[in-house]
């Protein structure tokens, strides 16, 4: 159709969505035309990520990990048994890996060839995790990264950097903050960061 | 800082669409989630040789093209008739009025 120069021409028809929007629904539209994808499935998936999960899940996992001994014996033991058991496993079959910070060792997770990510217990991962800066940096000078994250680590304390896959996720077990003595497991939840569970952050008091 | 407490969302609907279409081809059985996560590597590896990925729109854009790539390998979708669609698409945007749903012609079919 005849594309007018005039001021608000864009009126006149359906807002026209950016250049990869077009490509991204071709691909859909020819995909399930074709059977190899069902578009049900795709808004499943979609709640489901953006509705159903998010860090407070993996808080929750932290929190009870903190206040019952044997649900954490559990979780170091056989970590991908004890989350599917909540049904807390990830939908691409990968295993997760349960690191506990210590007062000598600092975990913190990264993904060097893309953006894997513990998603059914962080939910979407944020920029920085996909960036470069921080994919490339965090593995050759790790305590620089995490004082911008404004993190400084005691010199004692030695960091790991866990180099996720397809295959394993990591979930950083950060250490309970003194001052949570006798929560419940949602008050104690609510100190659960979501960069604490990737070793970018420390737990920290709700505001 | 921000919120540390904030939860993640898609920045733009088709980010969204992107990731759910890798997703449920890969839980159809289509291909591997490693099968995508290696061709995926290996485009953002390639792309951040030239600039730097700021994990945004770039990442996604890294995304889309790492995804039309496989599907090619693949068989799964051809190029000439993803291109096709997307042009329809265009189209229908550009002559549906504005406020009525956008659908492709029948004749778009593949």
């Amino acid at each position: 159709m005849p594309h007018d120069s005039h001021d608000h021409d864009h009126d006149a028809h359906a807002l026209l969505p950016p250049d990869p929007a077009l490509w991204v629904k071709a691909l859909e539209t020819l995909l399930s035309r074709k059977g190899y994808v069902d578009p049900a499935a795709m808004d499943a998936i979609l709640e489901f990520y953006e509705e159903k999960i998010g860090p407070r899940i993996g808080a929750r996992v932290v929190a009870r990990a903190w206040s019952d001994p044997d649900y954490r014996a559990a979780l170091q033991a056989d970590p991908t048994a004890t989350l599917a058991a909540d049904g807390l496993l990830g939908r691409q079959g990968e295993h997760v890996v349960v690191v506990e910070n210590t007062p000598e060792v600092h975990n913190v997770v990264v993904c060097t060839l893309c953006s894997c990510y513990p998603w059914p217990l962080l939910g979407i991962p944020p920029s920085w995790y996909k960036s470069d800066a921080y994919r490339a940096r965090v593995v050759r000078e790790p305590r620089k990264v995490l004082a911008e994250f404004g993190l400084e680590l005691p010199e004692g304390q030695s960091v790991r950097v866990w180099d996720s896959t397809a295959e394993i996720r990591y979930l950083v077990l950060p250490m309970r903050p003194s001052g949570t003595e006798g929560l419940g497991a949602e008050a104690l939840a609510a100190w659960v960061t979501r960069n604490s569970m990737i070793g970018t952050g420390l737990p920290e008091r709700p505001a | 800082m921000s919120d540390p407490h904030e939860v993640t969302r898609f920045d733009e609907p088709w980010h969204a669409q992107l990731f759910a279409l890798t997703v449920a081809l890969s839980e159809a059985g289509r291909f591997s989630w490693p099968d995508w996560t290696e061709a995926f590597g290996a485009t953002l590896a390639r792309h951040g040789l030239s600039r730097e990925l700021d994990g945004g729109a770039d990442y996604y854009a890294a995304w889309l093209e790492a995804l039309e790539g496989l599907l090619a390998r693949l068989d799964l979708a051809e190029p000439g008739k993803v291109e096709a669609l997307r042009n329809a698409w265009e189209a229908a945007y550009l002559s549906t009025p504005h406020g009525k749903p956008v659908h492709l012609a029948d004749e778009d079919a593949a």
